[in-house]
């Protein structure tokens, strides 16, 4: 069918099963085109990286993927991001963005726990869905987003202490159990570790190289060592294009563009 | 090399300008603390002149009688259960309304002229004179609705005259939850209601608390728009009590009487002639200022109790 055939003619490399794919897809800022033409598919189970310089709509396009941008008024998407397996249009306005958070979790580049209890903050994505849960239930799942998020050894005797008392790699691995906690298809990461210390970002791109080949991870990074360090593939932008989409040691080795090897080897950004 | 020549300085000018600096330092401490001392010392002079000119009313049965032609014997019962039951009518309908409208103009309202001047208006209200409120509650409550001068028509007056101090306390309240907090509950797929419900309303709450204390505490010592409305009256009994042993234990007769309340009942006093009723309006006032402290200092316990909790 059409349809078919239209899914064969795009092919990222480096992508060998995608679990969602943006076709044609242009995003505005009022009259501000963000975001130009993006073909690209995004592997299933793996990490993918997205790079650029600031303002390259790297991190437009993560926010496009969970509908972020529909809490600010003049934004408009057009075109697509299929989500798979069901090949649902994230972007299309008959699409409820509710239930896009609901499938697809997100990470921020500052820690941003709610000022509630740490348990609290990570049985909250549960409770909302409005399920019945038992107690014993959500414990469980608590516990196992919080070990998911290698956190729980060190706040299983505080769970009723504020998230917010926690260090900032702390907070900011305990809102990674918060999007675990709903077993998300996608979990996408804003610069998460951009306002940490070097010790917590080694925790987190730990935990990050831990979720890879279980979740669909797209992560948005200023540091290439960093991209290079975790992703299986990597995304480079340049003003609201997807210049770039290779496995991660082909783009950071041998890239196919000038621009991408300018700027992996520092001659700009 | 010209920008590290320009960097070498003057020892010697820069200490003499840094005591200059120093100096003006002290000078603003000397006067910050000299207005603070000063409006101390207003306030604590005022309260010592009402406790010497009320002295001698200070009594259990200051509290328990009615007032009365015999200045020894009138007290104020009705003026204090009058002030209650006002400021109760007031908040229940007041900080529902107020909170529901801050929330509705912060959270969901479009940014149009219409907003626009909304905003404006509301800003504006809580300038507006008491006694311009006194009037509209004349006409509306009293006349149209012909509710009477009861202390739903009272209650109602002064939930119109706080509204706007609750609905910009509410809003500053609202502004005041960082931008990632929301972000953080739609991203695990809240929705707008839950998201205000679940995090905007509890984390406001102590800014929404103190801004309703403090004009729950104006409220309290209204008297212009109360008078308009016709409660300048000799008041010796008590509304009907709220609460009954028979079902169904709630009585709202009360809403329909007559009241007093205390800064009335103090200007009652001091207007008439007998110089001993002086002494029951300054014991009055006392008892009314003391109430006034005691409601703000409430408002800052809650404030620091909640913000203890809350931090981003």
């Amino acid at each position: 069918m059409n349809k078919a055939v239209m899914q064969s003619e795009l092919k990222t490399p480096g992508v060998t099963k995608p679990k969602a794919e943006c076709r044609n897809l242009n995003f505005f800022y009022g009259s501000n085109n963000a975001l130009k033409n993006i073909n690209l598919q995004i592997e299933d189970r793996a990490v993918t990286a997205l790079i650029g310089p600031s303002g390259c709509g790297k991190s437009t396009l993560l926010r496009c993927f969970n509908r972020m941008h529909d809490l600010y008024p003049d934004n408009r998407y057009e075109g697509e991001i299929k989500l798979f397996p069901d090949g649902i249009n994230i972007v299309s306005s008959r699409v409820d963005a509710i239930e896009m958070r609901l499938r697809i979790g997100m990470v921020f580049q500052k820690p941003n726990p709610f000022p509630k209890s740490i348990y609290e903050n990570i049985a909250y994505g549960l409770r909302i869905r409005g399920d019945r849960i038992k107690k014993s239930e959500l414990d469980d799942r608590v516990q196992k987003a919080l070990e998911g998020a290698a956190l729980w050894n060190e706040v299983k005797d505080r769970l009723k202490e504020p998230g917010t008392s926690l260090s900032g790699g702390q907070q900011q691995r305990l809102c990674i159990a918060r999007a675990l906690a709903t077993d998300p298809e996608i979990i996408l990461f804003d610069e998460p570790t951009s306002a940490l210390d070097p010790l917590s970002t080694a925790k987190v791109e730990e935990l990050i190289g831990e979720l890879n080949g279980k979740v669909t991870i797209l992560i948005v990074t200023h540091n290439m060592q960093q991209a290079a360090r975790i992703s299986k593939n990597t995304v480079f932008m340049y003003l609201g294009e997807v210049i770039e989409a290779d496995g991660t040691e082909k783009v950071f080795t041998n890239p196919s563009q000038q621009k991408t090897h300018e700027y992996i080897t520092g001659r700009f950004g | 090399m010209s920008e590290v020549a320009a960097v070498t300085f003057n020892l010697k000018q820069v200490r003499s300008k840094l005591a200059g600096r120093k100096r003006a330092d002290r000078l603003y401490v000397l006067v910050g603390l000299s207005a603070t001392v000063l409006g101390m010392i207003t306030l604590g002079a005022l309260i010592g002149s009402l406790v010497i000119d009320g002295s001698e009313r200070f009594s259990y049965e200051f509290f328990t009688n009615f007032p009365s032609r015999f200045p020894a014997r009138a007290g104020i019962l009705s003026a204090w259960v009058g002030s209650l039951l006002i400021l109760v009518v007031t908040a229940l309908i007041g900080i529902p309304l107020g909170v529901a409208s801050g929330i509705y103009l912060e959270e969901y309202a479009p940014k149009n002229i219409f907003t626009s001047i909304i905003e404006i208006n509301v800003n504006n209200l809580a300038g507006v004179p008491s006694i311009v409120f006194g009037l509209l509650a004349l006409g509306l409550f009293v006349y149209v609705f012909g509710l009477g001068k009861s202390i739903l028509t009272g209650g109602l007056t002064l939930a119109l005259l706080i509204l706007p101090v609750i609905i910009v306390a509410t809003r500053e309240a609202v502004r005041a939850i960082p931008p990632s907090i929301r972000e953080a509950a739609y991203a695990v797929g809240a929705t707008k209601w839950q998201m205000i419900y679940d995090h905007v309303l509890p984390y406001a709450s102590a800014g929404v608390l103190t801004g309703t204390i403090i004009g729950l505490g104006r409220a309290l010592g209204e008297t212009a728009p109360l008078i308009t409305i016709g409660a300048l009256t000799f008041i010796a009994y008590l509304p009907a009590a709220p609460l009954q042993l028979e079902w169904p234990f709630l009585n709202f007769e009360w809403l329909l009487a007559g009241f007093t309340v205390l800064p009335i009942q103090t200007y009652n006093w001091t207007s008439r002639p007998e110089p001993a009723f002086q002494a029951n309006a300054a014991a009055a006032a006392f008892t009314l200022l003391m109430t006034t402290l005691t409601i703000n200092l409430t408002a800052i316990i809650f404030r620091y109790r909640l913000r203890r909790r809350i931090k981003w």
